[in-house]
């Protein structure tokens, strides 16, 4: 049976270390924006949950493990939306140019 | 949409199989018995969600408790702890 | 828009995605940065302070705390919680039974009512022991269940979220339920604590 790598229940593993972190603003506008796109609180949907959590599990492995929780939410968001052709790659690549310069 | 198939505290198998891509059926369940602890509703499959199509007929979805002796040989607890899963009924069959 | 406080940090690639996605969104006229900014507003005011207004309104209404366990969300509803797209579960502990959440397959919590789960929830480490060796992961929290009492572990994988309804603490009898809910922590309601003992209050 293939075992993917997100389905880790009962995998040997450490010490459960209790951290927590006040997330960032950066992160907390990824989450908003995840939830205004899924259409959950009556916002137009424009793709679901189940999507995104598919581009999560579908990530390269080595990635799932080193992306925290807001970069990989980020990158499937992005994902999501050039499935559903809201955006394109090329105009990602382009905005991403440009916001670097500025930054 | 599917019937209701299975009733509270009727003992249920989780199917073996592989379907790809995403689906909510954690592998350590696959082949275990439990018994259905409730029935949570009827909703889109996920499965089908997640490839951007509508997911209906909605499923029923059930909550199934497995003992952990069940499901891990080596389980270090107590016979009685249990594990509570929500299973889809199409991953389901009468034990 | 709000930026991070504190001393300058080059953005890393992650941080310059969210922002050229929320710019190219904006442009599109998908999303607006009202929108946005009010969306995370609004998630920062989901903290576990509301779960515990449902805990101690079940520790003093025994209707209520049927209700409860009959339907989660609705009777949050009743106490003036919203609960968009929420359908909460709520596991009650009792001598006999100490329940504990996990979601194994990503992050799955019931984030309407609580707010953002903490990070160690969401880790590797927590998600694929907390299903077969919940005992030494509690253990690790510094929680102890004798062998007399069941852990029901609740893996929500699927369309419902969990809240557990701990046991009240002893001595709190005549309570109000404000100073209840303060008792109430959110690892209580995740299942891997106890809630606080009068003693540290008093």
């Amino acid at each position: 049976m293939n075992q993917r790598h997100h389905d880790m229940g009962g995998l040997p593993a450490g010490r459960v270390e209790p951290t927590e972190h006040d997330y960032a603003g950066w992160e907390r506008r990824i989450d908003a924006m995840a939830v205004l796109l899924w259409g959950i609180k009556g916002t137009k949907k424009y793709f679901t949950v189940d999507e995104h959590r598919h581009a999560i599990e579908s990530m390269a492995p080595a990635d799932y493990d080193r992306l925290s929780y807001y970069e990989k939410w980020i990158q499937a968001l992005a994902r999501c939306m050039v499935l559903r052709g809201v955006v394109s790659e090329e105009e990602l690549t382009r905005k991403l140019d440009e916001v670097r310069r500025r930054a | 949409m599917p019937d209701v198939a299975f009733k509270v505290g009727q003992r249920v198998r989780v199917l073996d199989r592989n379907i790809p891509g995403h689906v909510r059926t954690p592998h350590y369940v696959r082949g275990h018995s439990g018994t259905v602890e409730r029935l949570c509703g009827t909703f889109p499959n996920p499965e089908e969600l997640s490839k951007m199509r509508d997911g209906l007929p909605a499923q029923p979805l059930y909550r199934v408790r497995f003992r952990q002796r069940d499901v891990w040989p080596d389980y270090a607890g107590p016979a009685v702890d249990v594990i509570e899963v929500e299973i889809y009924q199409h991953w389901l069959e009468a034990a | 828009m709000k930026e991070d406080e504190g001393k300058y940090r080059p953005l890393s690639y992650f941080q310059l995605m969210e922002v050229t996605l929320r710019e190219l969104l904006v442009e599109k006229g998908v999303l607006t940065g009202e929108q946005i900014e009010a969306e995370v507003e609004n998630m920062r005011s989901r903290t576990p302070e509301r779960g515990g207004i449902v805990v101690a309104r079940a520790w003093t209404d025994a209707a209520f705390k049927k209700r409860l366990l009959e339907n989660g969300t609705k009777s949050c509803e009743e106490l003036g919680l919203d609960l968009p797209a929420l359908k909460l579960v709520v596991v009650e502990n009792t001598p006999q039974v100490h329940n504990a959440i996990v979601c194994t397959l990503c992050s799955c919590y019931p984030r309407m009512l609580l707010g953002i789960p903490p990070d160690w929830y969401k880790s590797r480490n927590y998600r694929s022991r907390m299903v077969r060796e919940p005992r030494a992961v509690l253990a690790e929290f510094g929680l102890h269940i004798d062998n007399d009492t069941q852990i029901r572990v609740h893996d929500s994988t699927a369309d419902m979220r969990y809240l557990v309804l701990p046991m009240r603490p002893e001595g709190t009898a005549g309570w109000s339920e404000e100073r209840l809910a303060a008792l109430v922590t959110r690892d209580s309601m995740i299942g891997v604590a106890l809630p606080e003992s009068p003693g540290k209050t008093a």
